[in-house]
């Protein structure tokens, strides 16, 4: 039987990737020179939901929050074989915690509804806090399955997962719907295939029109290329908070109980430190110290 | 109302063992609620586990909320987070804190959702104090302290109106208190009662292995870094813990190229250690490393660069190719021991490295 998956995904910058020009002269992070990639965990949340359908049948949506700039990780999603994307893009989304994000993206999979499974990578490496996954699942009343490492078992109304941990490894079998976070080591997320590429490299949100524009000026207005994408599909459709009947009172800032009082660099108490010759007279000398001092 | 002041800590605990990190987070909450002055209450929840509750009062609870079921013998998300919304609900703690396990990852979302409280993952440390927003004064807030940006920051985090405060706490990070068997406390039943929804999901299967390496409990750690160079280089890191009978260990960027399993990664993202002495192979000393090191007894650093950030920390700076310091080190090592081991009877008594192996025998 089909099963119809939706993948939460985020952009978030390459953190793995900084390098010493990425931090400004006064120490703060330049974010425009960070790359924005679409969280590695996600990738592979999005290549175990189209797993499922490849085997099962049914679709897969791609659900992102973030700035207009966020489509790109929808047409990463398209390229991959999503089949919608949908973009949730308002500044009363702006400054949101864990938990005025996972209630905007309940409110969205909500509005999307008819779903048996949602998908999202187990944490990402922006924050690393986890914390969405399980939120968006308590807020949507369903269970939820973190450190799911693959599916063994997909028949009916129930799922069989097994679960990576740090220490172990558990198999666990769930109703649906349920909400499963996916480790890294789960799968080889597909690359992108040409040929959807090609079909879906023109897919735009409204929210980039005007950027397009300058592009192909040919498309001369906003509705004329709204017209053109929507007509083949490839309109990324924008959700506001208004769109998914979200209550603004639990968004943004004033959604969020977390507040940043302060971020301060980390400073390590300096030390002199005895500088001692890498030759074995050096290193004896050293040896002998520790040894005195019952360190060694 | 009076607001209260209680600070909860959840028992994370497997097959009638309490997790460490549950250990350490009774001692930090014990200071916590002496400075807010109100009680420590430990969340222990399972089948059977009655026999714990002594413990967690022993390492600081006041009170201990204990719910005991058969379908609690394993951690599952939806019937622990059941009973723990509708506890707090009741009791409404200030302060709710749970380790920065996999199973404290997979609950305190699930609990602070329901309760709609902040919550802050994977905090490093913790203290009180006050906060000030539009002219409001919130006094005696946890401060939630906790990486950011790859560890090139700490950002203090709080969460002044929707309590309780909760926050998960990395392991190791907060000292283990001594166990004061004297110490009374006060136990209260739960009685847990589940809706089927709650048990939704069933375990089929569990397996769980001992860790591969015990780096918190290691009184010497000798760590390579991404300038070990290569894999087979990184074997003399491993030679040089064998011969000084300390734990091999790695950053972060020697764990990303393969040199060693992320279990051995010291730092904001692996483990926190401090031991009596630390070697520090190689290793430039990102401020992620340092933040998990720099408490160390004695910290000796070994680098080509003699600018490299891990000398800011280093009680012995070694400025060098650890491919020709390292055996220089374990050859005077040798040399050193095989010198004891002729020294007088009645010196070798005295001498800490009396019992130690002769150069050359297999351990």
């Amino acid at each position: 039987m089909p099963y119809h998956s939706i993948v939460l995904v985020k952009q978030v910058p390459d953190t793995a990737h900084v390098t010493g020009k990425v931090m400004n002269e006064d120490g703060t992070i330049n974010r425009a020179a960070l790359p924005a990639i679409m969280n590695p965990e996600d990738m592979n949340a999005l290549e175990m939901a189209l797993q499922v359908k490849d085997q099962h049948g049914g679709t897969v949506t791609a659900v992102t929050m973030g700035p207009p700039r966020a489509a790109e990780v929808l047409r990463e999603a398209l390229y991959r074989g999503a089949d919608q994307v949908i973009l949730l893009s308002d500044k009363k989304f702006a400054g949101s915690d864990t938990l005025a994000t996972s209630y905007a993206l309940k409110c969205a999979v909500e509005r999307i509804g008819g779903y048996d499974l949602v998908f999202c990578g187990r944490q990402a490496i922006d924050g690393d806090t986890a914390q969405v996954g399980p939120q968006v699942a308590e807020k949507l009343g369903i269970p939820q399955i973190t450190y799911a490492e693959a599916i063994l078992a997909l028949e009916g109304g129930s799922i069989t997962v097994r679960r990576a941990l740090p220490l172990g490894r558990e198999v666990v079998r769930c109703t649906l719907p349920c909400l499963l976070t996916v480790v890294g080591s789960a799968n080889q997320p597909r690359p992108p295939s040409a040929q959807r590429m090609l079909a879906c490299k023109l897919a735009a949100s409204p929210l980039e029109y005007a950027r397009l524009l300058e592009t192909w000026p040919e498309f001369g207005t906003e509705e004329a290329l709204d017209r053109y994408l929507a007509e083949r599909g490839l309109r990324i459709p924008v959700w506001s908070a208004a769109d998914i009947g979200a209550d603004e009172g639990m968004l943004g800032l004033s959604g969020s109980p977390t507040k940043v009082l302060k971020v301060d660099y980390v400073v390590f108490e300096s030390r002199t430190s005895k500088e001692i010759s890498p030759t074995e007279e050096g290193l004896s000398l050293l040896l002998r110290d520790l040894i005195e001092e019952y360190i060694l | 109302m009076t607001e209260k002041r209680d600070v909860w800590i959840f028992i994370e605990q497997d097959a009638g063992r309490i997790a460490g990190v549950s250990l350490e987070l009774l001692g930090k909450g014990r200071e916590l609620a002496e400075r807010l002055g109100g009680r420590v209450g430990a969340l222990l929840f399972g089948h059977q586990v009655a026999p714990l509750a002594e413990t967690a009062i022993h390492y600081g609870a006041d009170v201990v909320y204990l719910a005991d079921h058969a379908e609690m013998a394993f951690y599952r998300t939806l019937p622990y987070s059941r009973v723990a919304v509708e506890l707090a609900r009741e009791h409404r703690p200030a302060i709710f804190l749970l380790g920065a396990t996999a199973v404290g990852r997979d609950l305190a979302p699930r609990i602070a959702s329901a309760l709609r409280a902040g919550l802050t993952a994977d905090c490093t440390a913790l203290q009180i104090g006050d906060f000030e927003q539009r002219g409001t004064l919130y006094r005696d807030l946890l401060y939630q302290i906790r990486p950011a940006f790859g560890g090139n920051v700490i950002a203090t985090i709080v969460n002044p109106r929707m309590h309780p405060q909760m926050a998960t706490v990395r392991e190791g990070v907060m000292p283990l208190g001594k166990p004061d068997p004297t110490r009374r406390g006060e136990v209260v039943q739960v009685e847990a009662r589940f809706e089927p929804q709650d048990l939704a999901l069933e375990v089929l299967e569990r397996q769980s292995w001992p860790p591969l390496c015990d780096l918190k409990g290691a009184d010497i750690i000798v760590a390579g870094g991404a300038g070990v160079g290569s894999k087979e280089n990184f074997a003399l890191i491993h030679e040089l813990a064998r011969v000084l009978g300390g734990e091999v260990a790695a950053s972060r960027a020697a764990v990303d190229a393969g040199y060693a399993g992320p279990e051995r990664q010291v730092g904001q993202t692996g483990v926190t250690v401090r031991p009596r002495l630390y070697i520090a192979c190689g290793i430039s000393g990102a401020v992620q490393h340092r933040a998990g090191m720099d408490q160390s007894g004695t910290i000796v650093a070994i680098n080509t660069d003699p600018n490299a950030p891990i000398f800011g920390i280093a009680h012995y700076k070694i400025v060098g190719d650890l491919k020709e310091v390292i055996p220089r080190l374990i050859h005077a090592y040798t040399c050193k021991l095989a010198n004891l081991q002729t020294c007088k009877l009645a010196n070798l008594q005295t001498c800490k490295l009396a019992n130690l192996q002769p150069p050359g025998a297999k351990t």
